[in-house]
Formats: structure tokens, C-alpha cells, sequence
């Protein structure tokens, strides 16, 4: 058995995956925050809130529909998307004009009824959610062993992550979307309709929450809880990334995934604060995030 | 008379008419907690002033800074931690142990300060929530908290080693006169030249920098106030309930903490007071329904967001105004 600074390289490389793995989560969540919070101006605190639902919707396709993971991953977010955009356009579209504190009390609020609701009705144990039959078993990579289905979440996460940053960089969609960020009173004088594209922005990132929240309900079981926790750390991350750029969002994400997971091999104890204890290093150094724009 | 003076003198009379239904509403409250022991469960209303200096704490910062914190139970819950645990392990008297957790408090308040002041608007928020969230994880793992059991069976002692505070009209007394001075020490604090300066801050942070006003020091002093109120208000509470445990350290008590100070009015002197009793009040008939306190929160939060921005005392205050003309 091979050892690296005396820990058995198994344990290791263990660790390691399951950084990257919480990374993934880390970076398709910071990611949709940031997407929302560019054009819309309010950190989205039912963002967790948002990630249960999209289990859920998960374990409802199968246990009551018979529809399995592949469906799920195609349903759930547009489902949970829609129903964003219902949140976006009864209550978000009223407080665009005052302080953005309120969207963000606005979005606590309905994460708790949200929490609650899921709570009162399955209780906080937690269902099982079944990993699909082709993603079971796993590759023996000699120094590891790699689990099929955890592979295909860090690969479905980068792929995800990749795809939105070309849309949002290089597309036409895209630079409607960036210069509406920038200035949007001059992008809807040049006849493009910026409300319809404040909305459909929220449902894009409640979206991605959503297919967050399908990818772990195989991994973690899937419990009206599991968003509320994860939620505060991934304020952490934006915080360290810097709310400015996409792609800023999805590295760090990862980044952090894997310091906790070495966290966790090196000094177990600090592991759940680890990625706090960045952040307040960061914002000692760099207030503005490794990748935000200094203003 | 000119205009400038005609304006001074409206604005006189306007502060005149202030401080009246300042003195009315505080003879109420006072008449309230005095004579509200006859009617309603003591230790609730102990539970209640607790609150209510807590939200005051916290309305000092979001109300008249506009600095949303939230992350204010860190201080609730380690002033809590701290009087519990120098109550019952150092053997210290009950006064000693609450300053003992209102210094904690007041030092996790400069550390965290220093670092959330960095950052404007909702980064604070999110920054405040992200070390509120590190300090629970550090009470979880921490020795002398007792991790899921908090610190059981607190001696409430004797205040200044003399009256047994077991008696409950001697404890009601005690949590009574900590809350009037705290409450009396942010009314002075708000209406103080201290108190203008955030207020300036608040309205407009370029312009008070242009005056001249080093913005981040008075940030942090007010912040550091706050948060040693609020360990004041975490460790009376602690000694009132003779248990300091993980829930008045949790996010949700931040939460719960923005919610009083909305629902009675943000920016008001007696809102949160108002705030503290109503949210309570519901907590304690809602608590046997479980889940249904946490979806009612949420309910009120987006009610309060939505349509009733000024809150309870915000619209009476309002209503007075009109109706007064």
C-alpha cells in the first residue's frame, strides 16, 4: 500500500473524489447564483430551497410516475424552472426598484415556506433514491476505485458549466444578456425585451439548481434539509470567486470541493469550516473575490 | 420670517412631535412589562425582553447603518455560551457572567466586523452568514458547549452575591432593568451625533465620506455595539432559561431576528419591540405544529417584503401622521 505524507493513497484519492464530487454541486449552484444575480441584482436564497425541489421532483418520477433517471434529468428542470418564473413574476418583479435587500429576504422567506412545506410532509429522515441500472458499478483505475455514477455527475457538472459559459460569452443570446447586465434601459430602447429576459434568466438558474438537485439525489438521499446547509457554503464560494465572472464561479467551485476533501484527510476537525475560513482570508486580501472586478 | 427659518421651525416642531409619541409609547411599554406579569406567563415576557434587545441590537445596524447582518445569532448564541458556562463551570456571579458574554460577544463582533465591513450591501449579508454559519460549526465541535446537548442546568446564582435570582420576581426584575438601560442606550446612541453620522451613512455613503467622515470606523463601532448588545441579550436569556444550546447560534435565529425587526418596523425605535412580541407570541401558540412555525416565518417574510415594508409601528407611525393633520 503506497502513502503520500503518510496517508494511504486510497484514502486520498477517496477524499479527493468526494471533493470534486461536492465541487460539482459547489459550481453548478454558484453558478446559477451568478447567472441570476447578473442581471437581476438579488442573491437567490431559495437557491437551496430550489435544489431540494429538484430531488424531490426526481423521487416523484419515479415512485409515482415510473419515469426514471434519464427523465428526470429532462422533466425536473423545467418544472422547477417554471415554477421560478411564477415566483419571478408575482413577487421578484415587484421589488426591482427598491434596495436589493429585499430580494433577498424576499427569497429567505420562501426558501422557509419552501423548507417547511417539504418538511411537514416528509418529514426530515430523508427517501432513498436508486442509482440508475446503466450508471451502477464503477472502474478499477489501479490506485482507486472509481464509481460509474459519480464520474458521470463530474463530467455531467463540467459539461453543464462549459455550456453555459459559451452560451453566455459567445452567443448572440449571450451578449443581449451581458449588455442587459450592463445597461438595461438601453438594451430595451434597442427593442430587445429585457422583463421577458429578467424572467426567463431566473428560470434558467432555478433550472440549474434543479438538475444540481436530480445529480444528487443518487448520492446524498433526498431530504427537505439537504438544500439549507449547502446553500450557506455556497454563499462562501461566490464570495471567494467574485460574483463578476461565469467562469470565475465554476473554477472556484471545484477548487473548493477539492480543498475540503483534502481538508478532510489532513485535518478532519476543520473540514465543515475550512471553506469560511477561505473566505475570510480572501476578503482580507482581495475584498473583491479572486475573480470579481475591484470597483 | 424667511423661508430657511419657517423651514427650521417645521422641522422643530416635527422633532417636538416625535419625542411626544416617543414618551407616550415608552410609558406603554413600560407600563406593558410592568404590569404584564399579572397576566401573562413571567418567563415568557423574559423571553420576550431577551428578544426585544435583541432585535433593538440588531435594528441599530440594519435600521440606521442599513448594514444587513445576517448573521447576529453568532452573538446571541456565544454570549449565551459564555454566561452559561461561567455560570456553571467558573462559579461567577450572574452579572459577571453576563458581561463576560457581552465582551465575547463584543470581540467576535470586532473580529467579524473587521472582515464583513469589507464588503457592501447583500456581500455583507452573505459574508455575516457565512461566519455566523463557521462559529456554529466551532460550537457543534467545541468542547465546553456540550455539542447537541448545549450547557444544561444553569445556576441563575445570586445577582452581586446577594439576591437569589431562583425567585422569579427577582429574575424578571434583573432581565427588566438590563432591557430598559440596553433599549435607553440605543435610543441615546441613535439620537446622538454618533447617531447622525449612520444615518448619513446610511442615506448616502459617498457623500459622508466626502464630509469627511471615516465611514468604516463608525461601521465597525456600531457593529461592535450591536454585537455586544446582542451578547447581553444571549447571555440574559441563557441565565432566564438556565440553558444555552446549538438553536441560538443556528441561521434560523438570524433569520428569526430580521423577521422581528421587519414585522415591527425597520428604522423605528419601538418596532422591534413590537417585532419581538408578536413573532414570539406566534412561535409559542404554532409550537406544537412543528414545521408549520418555520412555513408561517417565511409566510410573514414575504408578506413583509411585498406589501408591508414599513412594518407594524412603521404603519401606525404613519397612520398617526395622517390622521393627526
Amino acid at each position: 500500500m503506497s502513502e503520500i505524507f503518510g496517508i494511504p493513497t486510497q484514502a486520498l484519492f477517496g477524499q479527493l473524489l468526494i471533493g470534486l464530487i461536492n465541487g460539482s454541486f459547489y459550481a453548478l449552484l454558484s453558478l446559477g447564483l451568478a447567472v441570476i444575480f447578473g442581471l437581476l441584482n438579488i442573491i437567490n436564497f431559495a437557491h437551496g430551497a430550489q435544489y431540494m425541489m429538484g430531488a424531490f421532483c426526481a423521487w416523484f418520477l419515479l415512485n409515482k410516475l415510473g419515469l426514471g433517471y434519464g427523465w428526470a434529468l429532462l422533466i425536473t428542470p423545467p418544472v422547477v424552472g417554471a415554477s421560478g418564473i411564477v415566483i419571478e413574476r408575482l413577487m421578484l418583479s415587484r421589488l426591482y426598484k427598491l434596495d436589493h435587500l429585499y430580494g433577498f429576504l424576499l427569497t429567505f422567506g420562501l426558501a422557509l415556506i419552501l423548507q417547511g412545506l417539504f418538511r411537514q410532509e416528509f418529514g426530515s429522515s430523508g427517501l432513498p433514491y436508486p442509482i440508475p441500472n446503466a450508471l451502477q458499478g464503477g472502474q478499477n483505475l489501479g490506485f482507486m476505485f472509481l464509481p460509474n455514477y459519480r464520474a458521470w455527475v463530474v463530467v455531467a457538472s463540467l459539461t453543464v458549466c462549459i455550456a453555459t459559459w459559451f452560451l453566455i460569452e459567445k452567443t448572440r443570446l449571450g451578449a443581449y444578456l451581458r449588455a442587459a447586465t450592463e445597461n438595461p434601459q438601453l438594451v430595451q430602447a434597442f427593442g430587445i425585451n429585457v422583463p421577458r429576459m429578467i424572467m426567463l434568466t431566473y428560470g434558467f438558474g432555478v433550472a440549474l439548481a434543479a438538475l444540481a438537485g436530480v445529480m444528487a439525489a443518487p448520492i446524498y438521499s433526498v431530504n427537505p434539509l439537504m438544500g439549507e446547509n449547502l446553500i450557506i457554503v455556497v454563499f462562501a464560494v461566490v464570495v471567494i470567486g467574485g460574483m463578476g465572472s461565469i467562469m470565475g464561479s465554476i473554477v472556484t467551485g471545484f477548487m473548493l470541493g477539492l480543498v475540503e476533501g483534502l481538508t478532510k484527510v489532513f485535518y478532519p476537525e476543520a473540514s465543515n469550516t475550512v471553506i469560511f475560513v477561505i473566505m475570510a482570508i480572501v476578503l482580507m486580501i482581495r475584498p473583491a473575490g479572486l475573480f470579481g472586478a475591484q470597483k | 420670517m424667511t423661508q430657511a427659518t419657517q423651514q427650521a421651525a417645521a422641522g422643530i416642531a416635527e422633532r417636538e412631535r416625535e419625542q411626544k409619541q416617543h414618551r407616550i409609547a415608552f410609558v406603554l411599554m413600560a407600563a406593558f412589562f410592568a404590569f404584564g406579569p399579572a397576566l401573562i406567563y413571567p418567563v415568557f415576557l423574559m423571553k420576550v425582553m431577551c428578544f426585544a434587545l435583541f432585535a433593538c441590537a440588531f435594528n441599530l445596524l440594519l435600521g440606521f447603518v442599513g448594514l444587513l447582518s445576517f448573521g447576529h445569532a453568532m452573538f446571541l448564541g456565544m454570549g449565551g455560551y459564555v454566561a452559561a458556562h461561567t455560570a456553571k463551570v467558573w462559579g461567577l456571579t450572574p452579572e459577571l457572567a453576563i458581561l463576560c458574554g457581552a465582551a465575547v460577544s463584543g470581540v467576535l463582533g470586532l473580529v467579524s466586523g473587521l472582515i464583513a465591513i469589507r464588503r457592501q450591501g447583500i456581500y455583507f449579508a452573505m459574508i455575516t452568514l457565512a461566519l455566523a454559519q463557521m462559529v456554529y460549526f466551532f460550537c457543534v465541535q467545541a468542547p465546553f458547549t456540550g455539542g447537541e446537548d448545549g450547557i444544561q442546568a444553569v445556576p441563575r446564582g445570586k445577582l452581586f452575591g446577594l439576591i437569589d435570582l431562583s425567585n422569579q420576581l427577582a429574575m424578571y426584575v434583573m432581565v427588566a432593568v438590563i432591557f430598559f438601560s440596553g433599549f435607553l442606550l440605543i435610543y441615546r446612541i441613535i439620537h446622538s451625533p454618533f447617531g447622525q453620522v449612520l444615518k448619513a451613512i446610511r442615506e448616502n455613503e459617498t457623500r459622508a465620506i466626502s464630509l469627511g467622515y471615516d465611514i468604516n470606523r463608525y461601521k465597525l463601532l456600531a457593529y461592535v455595539i450591536s454585537a455586544t448588545l446582542s451578547g447581553v441579550a444571549g447571555a440574559t436569556n441563557a441565565l432566564v432559561f438556565q440553558l444555552a444550546a446549538l438553536n441560538s447560534v443556528h441561521w434560523t435565529m438570524s433569520g428569526e431576528v430580521v423577521l422581528m425587526t421587519l414585522l415591527g418596523g425597520l428604522g423605528t425605535v419601538f418596532g422591534p419591540v413590537v417585532g419581538a412580541l408578536v413573532l414570539l407570541a406566534m412561535e409559542n401558540y404554532l409550537a406544537q405544529l412543528g414545521a408549520w412555525v418555520t412555513i408561517a416565518q417565511g409566510v410573514i417574510f414575504v408578506i413583509c417584503v411585498l406589501t408591508f415594508r414599513r412594518g407594524i409601528v412603521g404603519e401606525l407611525m404613519a397612520f398617526f401622521k395622517h390622521w393627526s393633520r
